[in-house]
């Protein structure tokens, strides 16, 4: 019916690839959507290349916040870290491939933000993260 | 009697409009804010188009004008809750700034580290937070009414509540997520029994109901001009006179004074007392537009309109599988319908109904407490006014059924 809800959006909410945790972890971050509610935390392992060995989500909220953590999960496995800190706005919304007003793009980059703090090692994941 | 909702609809330049094209809106939002019919509109057009000046001081024609339609409104609206006075009308920003109003003047003079103050487990944001900061500086003691399963407040541990004297009991009149129509005339007659101060928490409930503030014996009521037809950005506090005279003042600027001299101040009297600086008037001329209108459609036209609309929605929604209501049934209820769809977060639920022009609203709605009680982070909420219809029910139901169908 809708851009919004493209089958792979859908597919990613119901059945995702990287929903889990990863013990033992090289890196944890979490962190809430204080708008929505929305829970996104993650846990990475880190090959001694210093590449993503593998990566997980878990957490709660809409198809748009979770499905864009499973895709984001599913692209950084394999990457350089260096890589994985320059991601921004534009790869999440080209995995996505819709395009969201500002609302709904807080639920899209929630996953983003968490990575990012916890690849940079940051105490807090701030929104200048993912701008 | 019942409404002519076609007539009423027409009233509402926005119903003209369309989300997309050929997409009729379909508002459902009106808890969050309500619609403004063309006489609030024009009313505050006019007054900038022919009257603007500012209140009080001026003596010139347009200043004598602005003054009056700035102090008709309050006479309108004092009426409109049968406020003995209009010096009992305090206009603030909205609902929110009425409450903090109390906390910072009547509380901050009268409460003391120990003193109970009783809510409610079912608090919009703006009737907790501002006692979790008396609560930081003072050290007064919160305690709750709780909410029964069924969406009501249990009036038994109120009861056992009061034996411990609080200072002041601030409760809800109509909740805006379960729609509870709180019994707030035996709340205010228990807690006067038990010696304390009442404040009515009204955003919902004037917009929605007939209220009477005497009838009520209320000391504080709070609401909003945005919710009842009105504009955004003003409300109203009424108090009992002689709390509000023995009140400290809130801010402190122009118009709050009777006299400065450059190291003391004398406070001006009621009701210009609360309302320093400049204030917003055109938006008072319209919230007295708004009340005007209400009075002419009938506030009892108004609720029974809902109510019929209420019982249809709940009706209609019940019997989609997958749909909770909360909240209590219907003879207990305003125009509020907070529901869950299993498997669909209430986000996508509200993406997806806004592709056929359906504005509700999805979160915790300013009640994250009462969400956590019910164990659930969110919520959808289609929420009902007078110019709704059952035909945009049905527009819902068929929406929720589409989204059912889309998360298969």
């Amino acid at each position: 019916m809708d851009d919004l809800y493209r089958e792979v959006i859908i597919e990613h909410y119901k059945n995702p690839g990287y929903r889990g945790h990863l013990d033992p972890h090289n890196i944890f971050f979490a962190d809430n959507n204080p708008l929505c509610g929305d829970h996104i935390e993650i846990t990475i392992q880190i090959n001694e290349d210093e590449t993503v060995k593998d990566a997980r989500f878990d957490g709660h909220g809409c198809a748009i916040s979770q499905a864009s953590a499973d895709l984001l999960m599913e692209f950084i496995i394999g990457k350089p870290i260096e890589e994985v800190k320059q991601l921004n706005k534009q790869d999440i919304l080209d995995m996505l491939g819709i395009d969201l007003g500002p609302v709904r793009l807080k639920c899209a980059l929630l996953s983003l933000k968490v990575l990012k703090a916890g690849v940079y090692g940051l105490g807090e994941a701030s929104d200048s993260l993912v701008e | 009697m019942s409404l002519d909702i076609k007539a009423i609809r027409s009233h509402f330049p926005i119903f003209q409009r369309e989300t997309s094209d050929g997409v009729p809106l379909v508002y459902l939002d009106s808890t969050a804010t309500s619609q403004k019919p063309l006489a609030v509109i024009e009313a505050m057009n006019n007054y900038y188009r022919r009257s603007n000046a500012n209140i009080h001081r001026g003596v010139h024609t347009l200043a004598e004008e602005a003054t009056a339609l700035y102090e008709a409104a309050r006479e309108k609206i004092a009426r409109f809750i049968n406020a003995p006075s209009a010096r009992q009308v305090i206009y603030t920003r909205n609902t929110t700034e009425s409450i903090n109003l109390v906390a910072y003047t009547w509380a901050r003079a009268n409460l003391k580290a120990g003193d109970l103050v009783i809510l409610t487990e079912m608090e919009h944001h703006s009737n907790l937070v501002p006692w979790h900061m008396l609560q930081a500086e003072r050290g007064i003691e919160l305690d709750f009414i709780p909410v029964t399963e069924t969406g009501l407040l249990d009036l038994d541990a109120y009861q056992t509540l009061l034996a411990r004297s609080p200072k002041l009991v601030s409760f809800t009149h109509m909740s805006n997520v379960l729609g509870t129509i709180n019994p707030a005339a035996e709340i205010i007659r228990m807690a006067h029994e038990a010696g304390a101060v009442t404040l009515v928490d009204a955003a919902q409930s004037v917009p929605h109901l007939a209220v009477d503030v005497q009838a009520l014996d209320a000391d504080f009521l709070a609401f909003s001009a945005h919710k009842m037809c009105g504009p955004t950005g003003i409300g109203a506090l009424y108090g009992k006179a002689e709390l509000l005279e023995s009140m400290p003042p809130f801010l402190g600027g122009g118009d709050m004074i009777k006299e400065v001299k450059l190291r003391s101040f004398r406070a001006n009297s009621l009701p210009h007392k609360f309302e320093a600086g400049t204030p917003a008037i055109a938006e008072a001329v319209g919230f007295g537009a708004a009340v005007d209108y209400l009075a002419s459609v009938g506030m009892d036209n108004v609720t029974a309109h809902e109510q019929d609309i209420t019982e249809y929605a709940l009706e209609r929604l019940e019997e989609i599988p997958g749909v909770k209501v909360f909240g209590p049934s219907a003879q207990h209820k305003g125009g509020v319908a907070a529901f869950t769809l299993e498997g669909v977060h209430p986000h996508d639920v509200a993406q997806i109904l806004d592709k056929d022009g359906i504005a509700v609203r999805a979160g915790h709605h300013c009640a994250q407490p009462l969400h956590e009680k019910f164990g659930i982070p969110a919520t959808s909420r289609a929420s009902f006014y007078l110019y709704n219809t059952k035909e945009e029910v049905d527009l819902l139901v068929n929406g929720i059924y589409k989204v059912k169908e889309l998360f298969g």
